[in-house]
């Protein structure tokens, strides 16, 4: 069970709590959460990733385990910490003002 | 007794406020979607309490919501605008070429006569329909790739189109207006465009009565009279009175003919009301003063509107879409300002009172009149 947190612009979007809990399998990679996050919540795609490219938004990134893993491989496996739900992974909104 | 809906949107949510007719006590709902860009809400004709909004972030890029109950509550639909072919390049500010990219919808067009049928103005310019209430949109791509798209340039807010039109007695024909590439015309219900900018003239560019490359800024006419428009351009206010074919200047006596909304009367077609600015890069009323200008000869003679309006020390601008009208029998005009305030005049102009002063930026104002 991975846990996201999504910024709260998202969680008012999507109508949750702080947190969603996905359950995802042992390999789970950061494409597939986002994947697994878009088809529960149709309303959250465009959000996160360009929906044309597919890519990261330039204003979001995501961060787990202390470490920012925006630019990670978006199909290398995630840390284990996150996998297990000891650790959750967090979208976040690039502190940008305005 | 008639009601009135305004729906304004702000740099920072959306606000629904609603009146009798009297138009003197108003409850404010909102901020709807807080924190994000709502550039445009706008309700259907053909079923009132099925409004659409455009909500857009620099975070988050583009949602649309859909509200079945006039405001009360939405829903988000569809939010994916996917240019129908390899979108090519248009031109930069500097004239090189650069890709088409989506950026957001400045305007939503319901149809006059089918509540889940809009039509969506885009930035990089495009123009976008839904038939399914907003769950899918497509792209009508005539107007993009009509012949004159590689060589349109952007405004100083991007290359929007803002306008849309749409002719209640001429089935088909629509027009859209872009910045800064002009106004066009369809006849078929959008599918084919042509440019309709005879008559323009804009120092900005070298060929100043070029086919395109005017920074329209906002038509407006009365349905009574289609063939009558409007224009506020980048500089200089314009009338038209073929459906676009040609296209006159009628500044006249204005204080400065540089503004961004232009709006007509409900019920006089030759009433016009522009928001005249100091300038392209001073956007502030010339001399501090707030005042709406009327013309009711169609253009050429114009008066200032400042009862109730702040008359010194006022640097506010007026945006585009952010001038409105309702239908009751003493005209209701009402505009709202980047510093917050909304004003409304239920007197086609004569007197002014703020609806609301505090809130953000406002960047477009419609108007429902309900039964």
């Amino acid at each position: 069970m991975i846990r996201v947190v999504l910024p709260p612009h998202l969680r008012v979007l999507a109508r949750v709590e702080r947190e969603v809990e996905l359950e995802l399998p042992a390999e789970a990679t950061q494409r597939a959460v986002i994947d697994a996050l878009e088809v529960r919540f149709p309303q959250l795609r465009g959000t996160i990733r360009d929906p044309a490219t597919m890519r990261r938004r330039p204003f979001v990134r995501f961060f787990g385990c202390g470490e920012d893993l925006s630019h990670e491989d978006p199909d290398a496996p995630l840390p284990p910490a996150i996998v297990t739900g000891s650790e959750p992974y967090l979208v976040v909104g690039a502190m940008a003002g305005g | 007794m008639s009601k009135v809906r305004v729906l304004v949107g702000t740099r920072k949510g959306a606000f629904v406020l609603t009146s009798d007719g009297a138009r003197n006590d108003w409850s404010v709902s909102g901020p709807h979607f807080g924190g994000w860009e709502i550039y445009h809400l706008k309700g259907s004709p053909a079923d009132p309490d099925r409004i659409y909004a455009s909500q857009s972030s620099g975070w988050f890029g583009q949602v649309v919501q859909r509200s079945d109950d006039g405001g009360k509550s939405w829903q988000p639909v569809g939010n994916e605008f996917a240019y129908a072919s390899v979108p090519g390049t248009h031109q930069w500010y500097d004239g090189t070429p650069h890709p088409w990219e989506f950026a957001r919808v400045w305007h939503l067009e319901p149809s006059l006569d089918d509540p889940d049928v809009v039509y969506a103005g885009v930035e990089d310019a495009a123009l976008f329909r839904t038939t399914d209430g907003g769950r899918s949109w497509q792209e009508l791509a005539g107007l993009r790739t009509q012949e004159t798209g590689p060589s349109w340039q952007p405004g100083a807010g991007g290359m929007c189109l803002h306008t849309i039109l749409l002719d209640a007695r001429r089935t088909g024909r629509m027009y859209a207006a872009i910045s800064a590439a002009g106004a066009f015309r369809s006849d078929d219900g959008g599918e084919s465009w042509r440019p309709i900018n005879r008559g323009l003239r804009s120092r900005q560019i070298p060929d100043e009565e070029a086919e395109v490359g005017h920074c329209v800024h906002r038509i407006a006419g009365n349905p009574a009279r289609p063939e009558l428009l409007f224009m506020q351009k980048h500089w200089d206010v314009m009338r038209s009175d073929d459906g676009g074919e040609s296209w006159r200047e009628v500044s006249g006596d204005l204080p400065s003919d540089f503004g961004f909304p232009i709006d007509v009367h409900a019920h006089e077609p030759e009433t016009v009301y522009v928001v005249p600015i100091k300038s392209d890069s001073e956007h502030y009323p010339p001399d501090g003063r707030l005042r709406v200008y009327r013309s009711r000869t169609g253009g050429g003679e114009w008066e200032p509107l400042t009862k109730g309006l702040p008359q010194d020390n006022c640097y506010v601008n007026v945006l585009r879409d952010a001038m409105a009208v309702d239908s009751l029998e003493g005209c209701g005009i009402y505009f709202g300002t980047t510093g917050g305030q909304v004003y409304a005049s239920s007197d086609a102009g004569g007197t002014w009172s703020a609806i609301v002063r505090d809130l953000p930026a406002v960047l477009s104002v419609e108007v429902q009149t309900l039964p």
